[in-house]
């Protein structure tokens, strides 16, 4: 436990989570100004070694890894973003609707998320991708639409947890409206678990994303997220050149970053909520 | 007078615990991880054929104290001082193997709810003689002989056959028997029985009840009965201990703890339903009617109520009583419009009520207000006290800023407590703070009539009296109604000015207090209120003759 | 006797349940390769194609027929194990397939015959030394290892045992009449990596069914019996445990399965995930539409075994009151 301004007493594994996800936004957010190299120049020869100049040294082409990677993240992090933010918006308020709602419309859409659910996201991926564009509004709504469907069961269970608990019973009874008990009474409710979920939603986005890359299917060249550059740089390994394990490491530690704060975050909810008195 | 006792009794020990000292490592969020005493020097003794009864509230320390005669802690709790010598030996200096040989051989225990504590995979046969012949107690032909005889004992259907069964396939209150039988089993020297009857209606916990004493009396085997119901110990032990927050309050034969308690604590444990409250006759016409009343869930055609008919007149208590499933629930349902009935109508304040919440006027709303049972589900976790007093003066009287504030001040003055709590959230009160705040809320809007839905069965007896004599002082303040569901009798008979008792979703006897409550009774009600245990010697026996006399007469 | 009656009854209905749910699947997907502006001829001859040539191409693939009448004659073919042919190279899909299904099955084979007694042996591990130091390292790895990409583990796997130590090959070139010997030292890294992918989830996963098994109130009662905790064990968590134990592996197999189409990419082995993936690239439908089937597939009836194990367990479904 170390305490920090604003949060309190933190446990150290999210604080660590906590320090590296900012620093990686912060690179995702003002790569312009701190990539020491523009992202597509070629500077420099081919996989060189890390030196004053390059300090990841360069990439298959001979262009500034250090660079590539902080572009890399502006471009992983802003799709993955994206596509959760439309998984979010659309899961949460379907899923919300179906709780309350429930009937006809909470049946269809349920069964419909079953069925989606029942394909592989990384197939289904691939079967939409074979006809469409690796563009990235492409990606995003791909990405963001199949996720939502596990955005959906969440909001849903949750939502549907809350709606049958007393105070929600107590408000209907009062005779309030439809909008004030999903906003007043279950939204503050369900807002933690939902919380943690959008970090798990992102680190899944990332990973998705990092794989269709990998695949060569994700974000097309010159561009290039870090799932690319694993791509472009794979040939390196063979010959003992590291330079693919780089940005591979990296998805992993925004990956397990995100993974440490999203986890602290449930369990200090789920703790929350179970204050018994006596 | 622990002393006293001690001195007093001279055959030789079975179990006796010293100085006992019990602690736990709790991890609360963004804290430290830490430890807390749950027990700190208890020092008990029984001897051999007794009963001692512990009993206490929740968080007592009564059912951890039981387990340590079978050096148990349970869920990381640990024995960190005292002794536990059974059969003159220190069981907490036993080694695993040590400790082993006495769980299920010397020492058995009977758990609360025994549909939890039966495997579901095994059929109720192999689990009762499973300790008997592990330990060697007997060989499994003979276990079984003797579980079969227990069966009896313990008045089972199909003595014979039950055993072959599987754990889900018998009732709550056979289950229990079945788990009784398998303490008895091994033909221990001591049975923990740990809250045995509490999860139980009430006329099937006499029953279980009185085929426990039997059973202890015909094999004289000693026993620790944890309960938190002073009348249902008192009809099974020797002698009594009284406990809280992890200490002992005081300790004497049954007898004396029941007809002349010395201390404070325990006096108004015994005292706890003697409620001040004079029966008011049905005067002028009523608050609410309820007419004809039939109505089954889902549009299904099982009726949970039938053809029921009620009369709640302006500042008096009807009480509903009734078992679980009786339908005394549902009829709050469709008095507050979430259950639309398929027949019969319902008059308030001499108007009918729509039979639908949406189309209900704002007015009548108000005017009906209800209190929930687990008053912790009722408040949204994430409003503080004043919001949550607060809106229903936003919403139907349109009171803002200073004006609500004031209000909710007057409002937590009425419920006896300081406008210090008005920012707090509903996880930093006490179990009765929190049912005061749903109180509050509730006469926040005003209301004619209040339901209230077994408001006092989530709290401990000493809370649930003060609860209730707050409600009877609103009531009299604010000539209020209450619908007050409930299954507990002695609450019934405290507070109630007119009785509805409910069976199979049937009202089976109506009227006021006094008539409900003078024989000559219909069945149903007689058993009711036969098996409400009373804090009386000898009430057991008393209420098993008279179902005896009554069936043998019959 | 009855209760097994109405085990069967469940059991059959799971198994239409299931049937139905790949027929809806089959139609998703191929809905799902209708979706593009435009249509499959014009991505093939590209922009330039003159509408001549592009007509031609439509009959020749059935384009001029509605989509119904395309999915029922594909279906059909499905059904009769025609899955078409391939557009890139004019080859019939399904003998293209059938050695690449063996090749992934053997790899997928593998991985799981050691992840799973592994998983549940550290499982095991984890719930004997709860919240010991053994428990919080194994589940600290595991949080870790459920965000690590597979491409990731791959290439670490590669740097370290083919390149470094040299003790594998770095790419896992499988042929016909291959000696098995061979065979499973060329897929040693593919189904480490499989495995290692796989592992975290299943254990933690194995962890926390028998830790509710452990937890129940009947094991207290057992305990209280004074058994030994071998006999606690094995007579009363392990009778209740295998359904769930079971419905994880199951789970977590199926998760496998997706996993090999990255871990095929990584290790150039000829298997399905290889073939799928060349052949998106390639835009190349009718093979993406039968593999992406196959995988749904196997998906499916992984999951659908999981429902029946849980089924079975069931003691208050196989001994009905």
């Amino acid at each position: 436990m170390i305490a920090l301004p604003w949060l309190g007493r933190v446990p150290i594994g999210a604080a660590i989570g906590l320090f590296f996800t900012i620093v990686f936004l912060f690179c995702a957010i003002f790569a312009q100004w701190i990539a020491p190299y523009p992202g597509s120049l070629i500077i420099g020869g081919v996989w060189e070694s890390s030196s004053s100049r390059h300090w990841l040294g360069t990439d298959n082409l001979g262009r500034d890894l250090l660079s590539r990677m902080i572009y890399g993240a502006q471009v992983t992090v802003f799709i993955a973003a994206m596509a959760t933010a439309l998984a979010f918006s659309l899961g949460s308020i379907l899923g919300f609707a179906a709780a309350v709602i429930g009937g006809w419309f909470d049946s269809i859409m349920s069964r419909l998320v079953d069925l989606l659910m029942s394909i592989p996201t990384l197939i289904f991926g691939l079967v939409v991708l074979s006809v469409l564009p690796s563009t990235i509004p492409v990606l995003i709504f791909v990405m963001g639409f199949l996720d939502s469907t596990r955005v959906y069961r969440l909001s849903r269970a949750v939502a549907a947890d809350i709606n049958v608990m007393d105070f929600v019973e107590a408000a209907k009874l009062r005779g309030e409206g439809r909008m004030w008990i999903i906003f007043r009474e279950i939204l503050p409710n369900a807002l933690s678990p939902l919380v943690s979920e959008l970090g798990l939603r992102f680190i899944y986005a990332v990973l998705f994303l990092s794989a269709l890359s990998f695949l060569g299917l994700g974000v097309q060249p010159p561009n290039a997220d870090w799932g690319g550059m694993v791509r472009e740089n794979r040939e390196g390994i063979v010959f003992g050149i590291g330079a693919a394990l780089i940005p591979a490491a990296a998805i992993a530690a925004l990956a397990i970053s995100v993974n440490l704060v999203a986890d602290w975050v449930l369990n200090r909810t789920s703790s929350l909520k179970g204050g018994r008195g006596g | 007078m622990a002393e006293a006792l001690k001195h007093k009794t001279h055959g030789d020990a079975l179990l006796e615990i010293r100085d006992l000292k019990i602690e736990a490592t709790v991890y609360p969020p963004d804290e430290d991880p830490h430890d807390i005493t749950i027990v700190d020097g208890i020092s008990l003794k029984l001897e051999k054929g007794k009963v001692l009864g512990l009993i206490g509230e929740s968080g007592a320390g009564k059912s951890t104290i039981g387990l340590s005669a079978m050096a148990y802690g349970r869920g990381g709790v640990r024995i960190t001082g005292g002794e536990v010598i059974l059969n003159g030996r220190d069981i907490m200096k036993e080694k695993t193997r040590g400790v082993r040989h006495l769980r299920g051989a010397e020492v058995c225990y009977v758990a609360q709810s025994a549909a939890a504590a039966f495997n579901p995979a095994h059929k109720l046969m192999d689990q009762v003689v499973e300790a008997t012949v592990e330990h060697g107690r007997a060989s499994r032909k003979e276990a079984e002989k003797r579980a079969v005889a227990l069966f009896r004992k313990l008045s089972l259907p199909e003595p014979e056959r039950i055993g072959n069964r599987y754990p889900h396939q018998v009732s709550g209150g056979q289950l229990q028997r079945v788990m009784t039988a398998m303490a008895l089993c091994s033909e221990p020297d001591l049975i923990v029985f740990d809250e045995p009857t509490t999860a139980l209606d009430v006329t099937t916990q006499i029953d279980v009840l009185a085929a426990i004493k039997e059973a202890i009396r015909d094999t004289g085997v000693a026993a620790l009965y944890i309960t938190h119901d002073l009348a249902v110990v008192a009809q099974v032990s020797d002698e009594i201990m009284v406990l809280r927050h992890g200490k002992t309050v005081e300790w004497a034969e049954t007898r004396q703890i029941i007809e002349a308690p010395k201390e404070d604590y325990t006096k108004a444990l015994v005292a706890a339903h003697a409620i001040d409250h004079e029966e008011q006759k049905p005067a002028g016409s009523p608050a609410l009617s309820v007419k004809n009343i039939t109505a089954a869930y889902g549009g299904g055609k099982i009726d949970v109520l039938k053809d029921v008919s009620v009369d709640i007149f302006p500042g008096q208590t009807l009480a509903v009583v009734g078992e679980s499933g009786s339908g005394k629930s549902t009829l709050a349902r469709v008095i507050t419009g979430l259950l639309t009935p398929r027949e019969g109508e319902i008059e308030f304040a001499g108007r009918t009520l729509s039979p639908k919440l949406a189309q209900r006027t704002r007015d009548d709303l108000r005017e009906l207000q209800m209190i929930y049972q687990m008053a912790d589900t009722a408040m949204n976790p994430r409003q503080t006290v004043a919001t949550i007093i607060g809106r229903p003066l936003e919403f139907y009287f349109n009171m803002r800023g200073k004006e609500r504030d004031r209000r909710v001040a007057e409002l937590l003055d009425k419920i006896e407590m300081g406008t210090g709590y008005a920012d707090r959230y509903p996880a930093e009160l006490s179990g009765g703070q929190k049912q005061r705040v749903c109180i509050a809320r509730a006469l926040a809007a005003k209301p004619t009539l209040i339901i209230c839905d077994e408001v006092t069965s989530a709290l401990d007896p000493l809370v649930a009296n003060e609860i209730l004599k707050l409600l009877l002082e609103l009531q009299r303040e604010e000539q209020v109604a209450y619908l007050f569901i409930t299954h507990d009798l002695a609450t019934v008979k405290a507070i109630a000015d007119s009785i509805a008792v409910m069976y199979q979703g049937k009202v089976v006897r109506y009227g006021t207090k006094s008539e409900v409550l003078k024989p000559p009774f219909d069945d149903y009600t007689d058993l009711l209120l036969s098996s409400v245990p009373e804090m009386q010697l000898g009430w057991l026996e008393n209420a098993i003759a008279g179902r005896r006399m009554e069936s043998g007469g019959n | 006797m009855g209760g097994w009656g109405s085990i069967l009854k469940l059991i059959a209905q799971r198994i239409a349940l299931g049937v139905l749910l790949l027929l809806a699947v089959s139609v998703l997907i191929f809905m799902g390769t209708e979706i593009l502006p435009g249509d499959v001829a014009s991505s093939i001859l590209g922009q330039a194609a003159t509408p001549q040539a592009l007509e031609n191409l439509r009959r020749e693939l059935g384009l001029d027929q509605p989509a119904i009448v395309r999915y029922f004659s594909w279906l059909g073919g499905v059904l009769t194990g025609d899955l078409g042919v391939a557009l890139s190279n004019r080859r019939d899909i399904a003998s293209a397939i059938a050695p690449r299904l063996a090749n992934t099955l053997f790899l997928a084979f593998w991985a799981a015959a050691v992840s799973v007694p592994l998983a549940i042996l550290l499982g095991l591990i984890a719930v004997r030394y709860r919240n010991g130091v053994v428990d919080k390292t194994i589940s600290g790895l595991a949080l870790a290892s459920t965000s690590l990409p597979e491409f990731f583990i791959g290439y670490v796997l590669i740097f370290i045992f083919a390149v470094t130590l040299n003790w594998f090959p770095s790419f896992s070139t499988v042929y016909e009449g291959m000696p098995f010997w061979q065979r499973m030292q060329a897929i040693a890294l593919p189904a480490a990596a499989l495995t290692l992918v796989v592992l975290a989830h299943m254990m933690r996963m194995t962890r926390a069914a028998i830790l509710n098994v452990m937890q129940s109130a009947y094991i207290e009662t057992a305990e209280l019996k004074g058994l030994s905790q071998f006999d606690i064990i094995r007579r009363h968590a392990l009778p209740n445990a295998i359904a769930p134990v079971v419905n994880v592996v199951m789970l977590n197999l199926a998760f496998l399965v997706v996993g090999v189409v990255v871990v095929e990419v990584i290790f150039v082995y000829p298997g399905m995930g290889q073939y799928l993936v060349d052949h998106v690239s390639k835009r190349d439908v009718p093979v993406v539409q039968a593999v992406g089937l196959i995988f749904a597939a196997v998906y499916i009836g992984l999951n659908l075994i999981a429902d029946i194990a849980a089924i079975i367990a069931n003691p208050r479904l196989r001994h009905p009151r």
